[in-house]
């Protein structure tokens, strides 16, 4: 699988490994200040709510609802292709952030905004699993 | 204190816009400079501050090329296609400052037969958190990033595809008056609408080009601007915006809000006009939905409102708000807006190929990066 796998990959630094360990693991772990707890995504170095820069891990529960989306018919990388059309959501997940991520067994039609989904584990090779939305 | 009028636009150049070439953007950006410092009736020589637009020719070019011994002045204005109007502002300020006479704005770039943007986004550092966190889901590319915001506003608002084909069209009929202009063949709401699918709501004619060629501008101090070959266009206000959230749409409050509405209402109080004073607006139209969304953010129009008040025309030549009288990024040529600012000069000084009557003000807006904004509104003295 590791060898055909042509799409872009992330490539995690110490800020943000935890998310993508978590995604393995099939967990939705998201940055928060360890100080005052609010939560931040993207994983970054300083809280902008209090400016400290001591930060955790938590579980997030996974569920959110669609804030908008977008139907992609052109690849703009090779590796792309196969999936086409894919479908991207951006969600607002429970724990007020969001999430950029393709479905998996949503339709077109279903499409609303504050359509509930939650989030699912897509393996796509040996060291990578990514997120996608379901239906919740 | 504030920059109103304290500087003006004194020349505009560009070069033939082409779709296909085997030069460098350096040769276009040079070429287009000699053109605003010629129609600017200065010399080479004569330019003491330098803002080259985003990765492409460095200060050490313009001055081992053009000669220039004694550079005051060098920076860039990273924003993307908020660079040339914001770059305005940067070149006004180092003016105020009396640090500089004559700031050389410049653009060069072989989109079409060089890297695509598509693929350019991957590498620029302000991009890194989506691309670790977006582009692996197959979110890569400028028009996939925005689609999201352009859907929000059509299930928020009932705005519709068909409305902002009214852009396109508007532009595309523009540009047919052009004799520079890459994209010349009228099209109709229904060819809009025929356009395949990029990446909806987003179609093909939504889909600004890829160009090749150069534009440039010159910012003169208005003590000396009165003595130049042109009669000098007034910068009346300027600002720049960054919108919440400035890389990651996904986590902006607001996806139908640009970094352009932070900047406007300062642009205008320092211009000291309302929005009726404007006589034609160049706005910044990487995407028809960018163009309808910064009307709105502009104050045009209420949020919510810009399908509305697209329709029908509006945006032509003699409807209420003439935009993108040269064809625009979506027709002319995607030259990062420095072309908008050329237009606008143009249109001030009365010396346009699609020339709006008696125009005296007007606007012009930058958008980039995902979400920055810029914005001129200018005068003939």
């Amino acid at each position: 699988m590791d060898g055909t796998y042509e799409k872009l990959v992330p490539s995690p630094t110490p800020d943000t490994q935890p998310y993508w360990t978590g995604l393995r693991e099939h967990r939705l772990c998201l940055q928060a200040c360890a100080d005052c707890g609010n939560v931040r995504h993207y994983p970054r170095p300083v809280c902008d709510a209090c400016y400290s820069m001591n930060a955790k891990w938590i579980e997030a529960s996974g569920r959110g609802t669609v804030h908008s989306w977008t139907i992609t018919h052109y690849a703009f990388h090779p590796g792309f292709k196969g999936d086409l059309p894919y479908i991207l959501v951006t969600v607002d997940l429970e724990e007020g952030v969001r999430m950029n991520a393709q479905v998996r067994g949503i339709k077109q039609a279903d499409l609303k905004v504050g359509l509930p989904v939650k989030v699912g584990y897509d393996k796509v090779k040996d060291d990578l699993t990514l997120p996608v939305f379901e239906l919740a | 204190m504030s920059l109103r009028e304290k500087a003006a636009v004194t020349g505009v150049g560009e070069t033939a816009y082409l779709r296909g070439t085997d030069r460098t953007a350096l040769s276009f950006q040079l070429e287009a400079s000699l053109a605003a410092i010629r129609d600017a009736g200065l010399k080479p020589t004569d330019i003491d501050g330098l803002i080259p637009y985003g990765h492409g020719a460095v200060a050490e070019d313009f001055i081992t090329n053009f000669g220039i011994r004694d550079l005051r002045f060098s920076a860039t204005t990273p924003m993307g296609g908020a660079s040339s109007v914001a770059a305005i502002q940067c070149a006004m300020a180092v003016i105020d400052a009396g640090i500089c006479k004559h700031v050389l704005l410049s653009l060069g770039r072989t989109g079409y037969s060089g890297g695509r943007i598509g693929t350019r986004v991957q590498q620029m550092p302000q991009f890194r958190t989506i691309g670790e966190f977006e582009m692996p889901n197959g979110a890569i590319a400028p028009a996939q990033l925005y689609a999201p915001m352009a859907r929000r506003h059509m299930e928020l608002y009932g705005t519709t595809s068909r409305q902002l084909a009214e852009i396109a069209v508007t532009t595309r009929y523009h540009a047919s008056l052009q004799s520079n202009a890459t994209m010349k063949n009228p099209i109709t709401i229904e060819d809009h609408q025929a356009s395949r699918m990029i990446s909806d709501p987003l179609r093909l004619l939504d889909c600004s080009l890829e160009s090749d060629g150069g534009a440039a501008v010159v910012i003169s101090a208005p003590d000396v601007a009165k003595d130049l070959a042109k009669r000098p266009i007034m910068v009346m206000g300027v600002a720049e915006g960054h919108p919440d959230s400035p890389s990651a749409i996904t986590q902006r409050p607001d996806l139908t809000t640009l970094g352009l509405a932070k900047a406007a209402p300062k642009a205008f109080a320092m211009a000291g006009v309302t929005h009726s004073d404007i006589d034609v607006a160049e706005v910044y139209d990487c995407f028809t939905y960018i163009v309808m969304c910064q009307l709105e953010d502009l104050g045009f129009c209420k949020k919510g409102e810009g399908g509305s008040f697209i329709e029908n025309g509006a945006l032509g030549l003699n409807g209420r708000l003439p935009v993108n009288t040269h064809g625009g990024l979506l027709s002319q040529a995607h030259m990062a807006g420095m072309n908008h600012i050329v237009e606008l000069t143009r249109q001030l000084r009365g010396e346009a190929e699609a020339q709006v009557k008696d125009a005296e003000i007007g606007l012009v807006t930058g958008y980039g990066d995902m979400g920055d904004g810029s914005v001129a509104i200018m005068r003939r003295a």
